[in-house]
C-alpha cells in the first residue's frame, strides 16, 4: 500500500483505539481526581462490561441491534452499581487510604476476574455488531490530469468503527456537560477540591465518592460494550486497557478530564501508527518511555495543576 | 518374634480353653492384659491388608497420566476439546479392559498455557502425584518449557502439539509426538497445492511464536523449492486482539494470502482480513487452526466461501466418512458439522484433538509390548515406542493411517485441503503420507535415557 492511505487507515484505526481508551481512562482519571483512589481494579470493571454485554446480547437474541442496545444502556448500569457494592464493601472500610486502597483493589481485581474465569469461562465470546456494512475509502491522487479521486486497494473501514468514535465523542461531551453544567457535577468538583470544606457544607461526601466510584467503573464499561462488537468479550481483556489508562492518566495529569482526553487521542492515534509501520511493541515502548519523561520533566502531567 | 510372643506369660490368656475360666474369675489385672492383647490383635490385623496390599492389588492398580491441559490462558478453547477427548478416549480403552488389565486414570492439571507453569506442571505429575507418563500439550511455547524438565525427570513426555520442535532434535529423548503430525510435513505437503492451483506469489500472516516460525520457515522454504516467492512475511503477536492495522503491509501484487493464527482472537482477525479485502480478495489459504473452534456461520466470515484450508481432520463429516470417524466422532460427542451435540455453538477443534486420542491409544500399545509394570518400566516403553512404524487406519487411528519414526519421536500421516462450499468445509484434496516425509533431523534413539 502506499504511503498516503497507508497513514490514513493507520490514523482510523488509532482513532478507535483513542476513542475507547478517552472512555476508559476519564473513567480513572475522575475517581482519582475526585476520591484520590489509584483504582487498579478498573480494566476489570472494562472486562465485566464487555462479558455483561455478552451476556445480555445472548439472553435476548433477534435482531443484533436490539441485544446491542439493551446492553449499552443495562451493563454500565450493573458494572457500576458492583462498583458502589465495592466502594461500600471495601474502600469505605479502610477510609480511602491510598496505599491501601491500591493493595484493596489489586484484591478486587483478582476477584473480579477469577470469578469471571470461574462463571463465564476462558473462551473469547463475540457479539454480532448491530449495523456494520464495509466502506472503500476513496483517496486523492494528482496525476496528469490533475486531481482524481481513486479507491486504493484495502482502504476501508466499517460503519460501526466509525460510529464507536462518533459514540465515544458524544458520551465524552454528556460528561463534560454533567461536570460543568450540572449541580451534580458542581457537588463533584467541590468534593475534588476540598473533601473537608465540602462536607462542611453539607455535602454528603461519601454519597458523592460511591457515586464517583460508580461513574468512572460504569464509563470503562461504556467503552467495552462499545468496542466489544470488534474484539470479542474475554477473561483476559482488562490488561491493556488498564496499563494504556494508566499512560493516558499520567501523561493528561491525573484527575484533568481535558488532559486525559488529549492524552488518550495522542496515545491512541501513535499507538495506531506506530503499530502500523514499525511493531506493536514499539508502540507500547515509546509509550511507557513517554510517561517516564512526563514524570521526571513534568511530574503533574500535561494539563495537571502542580502541587502548592 | 512371634516365637517369643507365644511363650509369653500373656499369649497364655488368649488360649480359647483358659477364656471361660478367666472371665469366670475376672480381675482387674486380667481384664487389662486382655484388652492390651485384643488392641494388639487388631492393630495386627488392621495392617495385614496393607502388608497384603501390593501383591493383591498390582493387576488393578490404574496407570497415572499427566494430563498437562490448557484449561486457562490463549489455548483454553483447544484446552476444553483436548479434555473431551481424553475422556472419550480413556473410557474406551478402561472399557476394553485398560492397558494390562490396569484401568487408565487421567491426573490433569492446568497449565494456564504458560511455559513456566507447564514445567512446573511436568514437576508435579512426576514427583508429586506419581504419574507413570505425562502427556496432552499443544501450545509449541508450553512443550518448549516443558520438556526439558520432563527431560530431567526422565519422565516420559507424549505431547500433542504440531510443532517441528520434536522432530528437530531440540527436545530429549524422553519427548514423543505418535498422534499428530508437525507443522513441517504439514506445510511442505501443502506448498505443491498452492503453487499449482492458486497462484506463485504469497504473503504469509502468523502468529510470533515457535509454531508461526515453523511455518514461516518450513512454508517459505517448501514454496520456494515450488518456484513460487514468498512477498511478504507478517508476524503478529498471539494476544493482539485488533488486526486491520497489519494488512496493509500485504503487497498488492499478492495472489494468494496464507493465513494461521492463534488465541482468543481468531475469529476478530478472520473477519478483519475479509473487511480488508471486501470483494477485490486474492486467493485465500487459511491453516484451521485461524478458525479452530470457532462457527464457520459467525456474521463477517461469509467471504470464506471458496478459499482455501488445511484441516489436520475434516470438522465437518464427509460424504465418505469412515467407520472409524463415525466411531470417533461420537465417542467423543461431536456431531457432523463438527460442533458439540449438546450445543451447535459450541465447535470442537477437530483438526487437532484427534491426537488426544491416537497418542494414548499409541501408549497403551507402547506399555502392552513393553509388559509395563511401573515407573522403572519408563525406559522399555520408550524403546517400545520407539520400534514402532505403520499405524493403519482404525479405531485406534480414526484420522487415517500413520506412519511413525521412532529416530526422530514423530508420526507421519495424511493432509486435508478443504474448500468452504455453501458455508461447509468440504476435502478437495488428500496427501499421501509419502508427501509429507523430510530427511530426518536426528536419531533420538542414539541418546543415552
Amino acid at each position: 500500500m502506499e504511503f498516503g492511505p497507508y497513514l490514513f487507515i493507520a490514523t482510523l484505526e488509532g482513532a478507535i483505539t483513542a476513542a475507547v481508551l478517552a472512555l476508559t481512562a476519564v473513567g480513572l482519571s475522575i475517581v482519582f481526581g475526585i476520591m484520590r483512589v489509584v483504582n487498579v481494579a478498573h480494566g476489570e470493571f472494562f472486562m465485566l462490561g464487555a462479558v455483561i454485554a455478552w451476556w445480555i446480547t445472548s439472553l435476548i437474541g433477534g435482531h443484533p441491534a436490539l441485544g446491542f442496545i439493551v446492553a449499552l444502556i443495562v451493563a454500565p448500569i450493573l458494572v457500576g452499581l458492583l462498583a458502589i457494592v465495592c466502594d461500600h464493601l471495601v474502600l469505605r472500610r479502610i477510609n480511602y487510604d491510598p496505599e491501601r486502597t491500591i493493595v484493596a483493589t489489586i484484591g478486587l481485581l483478582y476477584v473480579i476476574q477469577q470469578t469471571t474465569l470461574m462463571t463465564f469461562g476462558p473462551e473469547a465470546r463475540p457479539i454480532e455488531a448491530p449495523f456494520n456494512k464495509r466502506i472503500a475509502l476513496p483517496w486523492f491522487e494528482y496525476g496528469e490530469s490533475g486531481f482524481a479521486l481513486t479507491w486504493p486497494w484495502g482502504l476501508s473501514t466499517t460503519t460501526y468503527k466509525l460510529a464507536v468514535i462518533g459514540a465515544a465523542v458524544f458520551i465524552l461531551l454528556l460528561l463534560w456537560v454533567l461536570m460543568t453544567r450540572t449541580r451534580l457535577g458542581l457537588i463533584m468538583r467541590a468534593t475534588q477540591l476540598d473533601s473537608e470544606m465540602a462536607q462542611a457544607h453539607a455535602i454528603p461526601v461519601n454519597k458523592v465518592y460511591a457515586l464517583v466510584f460508580g461513574l468512572g467503573a460504569g464509563l470503562a464499561a461504556l467503552g467495552a460494550v462499545l468496542v466489544v462488537p470488534i474484539q470479542q468479550a474475554h477473561y483476559l481483556m482488562g490488561g491493556d486497557p488498564l496499563l494504556l489508562s494508566f499512560i493516558v492518566v499520567i501523561i493528561g495529569g491525573l484527575g484533568s478530564v481535558p488532559g486525559t482526553i488529549l492524552a488518550a487521542v495522542l496515545i491512541g492515534l501513535s499507538d495506531g501508527i506506530i503499530s502500523v509501520f514499525f511493531t506493536p511493541t514499539l508502540a507500547k515502548i515509546i509509550a511507557t518511555l513517554a510517561v517516564a519523561f512526563v514524570l521526571v520533566f513534568r511530574p503533574q502531567g500535561l494539563f495537571g495543576k502542580a502541587e502548592q | 518374634m512371634t516365637d517369643h510372643k507365644e511363650k509369653s506369660p500373656e499369649a497364655t490368656l488368649i488360649d480359647p480353653a483358659n477364656t471361660a475360666d478367666a472371665s469366670s474369675k475376672i480381675s482387674r489385672r486380667t481384664a487389662l492384659k486382655t484388652l492390651a492383647v485384643g488392641a494388639g490383635a487388631v492393630a495386627a490385623t488392621g495392617t495385614l491388608p496393607g502388608l497384603l496390599g501390593p501383591a493383591q492389588a498390582q493387576s488393578a492398580e490404574p496407570i497415572r497420566i499427566g494430563f498437562q491441559v490448557h484449561r486457562t490462558g490463549i489455548g483454553a478453547a483447544y484446552g476444553r476439546w483436548y479434555d473431551r477427548t481424553t475422556e472419550a478416549v480413556v473410557k474406551r480403552i478402561n472399557a476394553e479392559g485398560g492397558i494390562n488389565g490396569r484401568p487408565i486414570e487421567i491426573v490433569a492439571e492446568d497449565d494456564g498455557t504458560d511455559p513456566k507453569r507447564g514445567a512446573e506442571v511436568v514437576e508435579k505429575f512426576a514427583s508429586q502425584h506419581k504419574c507413570d507418563l505425562a502427556f496432552g500439550t499443544l501450545f509449541s511455547h508450553v512443550v518448549f518449557g516443558s520438556a526439558p524438565r520432563a527431560g530431567e525427570l526422565k519422565i516420559p513426555y507424549f505431547v500433542v502439539s504440531e510443532g517441528h520442535h520434536v522432530a528437530s532434535g531440540k527436545l530429549n529423548r524422553y519427548t514423543l509426538q505418535p498422534g499428530i503430525t508437525d507443522v513441517k510435513s504439514q506445510v511442505e505437503a501443502m506448498a505443491p497445492f498452492i503453487s499449482e492451483n492458486l497462484g506463485k506469489k504469497v504473503t504469509m500472516i502468523y502468529p510470533d511464536f515457535a509454531f508461526g516460525h515453523d511455518h514461516r520457515d518450513y512454508f517459505s522454504l517448501a514454496f520456494e523449492n515450488q518456484g513460487g516467492e514468498i512477498l511478504e512475511k507478517i508476524a503478529i503477536p498471539p494476544t493482539e486482539t485488533s488486526f486491520t492495522k497489519y494488512f496493509p503491509k500485504i503487497p498488492r501484487d499478492t495472489e494468494v494470502i496464507y493465513h494461521v493464527m492463534v488465541g482468543p482472537a481468531v475469529l476478530t482477525f478472520v473477519k478483519e482480513l475479509g473487511e480488508f479485502f471486501g470483494a477485490s480478495k486474492p486467493e485465500i489459504f487459511g491453516f484451521i487452526d485461524s478458525l479452530e473452534a470457532v462457527d464457520l456461520a459467525s456474521p463477517g466470515l461469509e467471504f470464506l466461501e471458496g478459499t482455501y484450508f488445511w484441516e489436520g481432520n475434516p470438522r465437518y463429516a464427509q460424504e465418505d466418512q469412515s467407520e472409524f470417524d463415525k466411531v470417533y466422532r461420537e465417542a467423543v460427542g461431536v456431531d457432523a458439522n463438527g460442533a458439540s451435540i449438546s450445543d451447535s455453538k459450541d465447535v470442537s477443534t477437530y483438526a487437532h484433538m484427534f491426537g488426544c486420542w491416537e497418542t494414548l491409544y499409541v501408549v497403551k500399545a507402547g506399555m502392552e509390548a513393553a509388559g509395563y509394570k511401573g515407573v522403572e518400566d519408563r525406559q522399555k516403553l520408550i524403546e517400545a515406542v520407539e520400534s514402532m512404524s505403520a499405524m493403519p487406519h482404525s479405531f485406534e487411528h480414526p484420522q487415517g493411517a500413520k506412519i511413525f519414526n521412532g529416530k526422530t519421536h514423530q508420526t507421519f500421516g495424511h493432509q486435508y485441503i478443504s474448500k468452504v462450499e455453501g458455508g461447509k468445509l468440504m476435502v478437495v484434496h488428500t496427501t499421501s503420507i509419502e508427501d509429507t516425509m523430510y530427511e530426518d533431523e536426528v536419531d533420538y534413539t542414539k541418546q543415552a535415557f
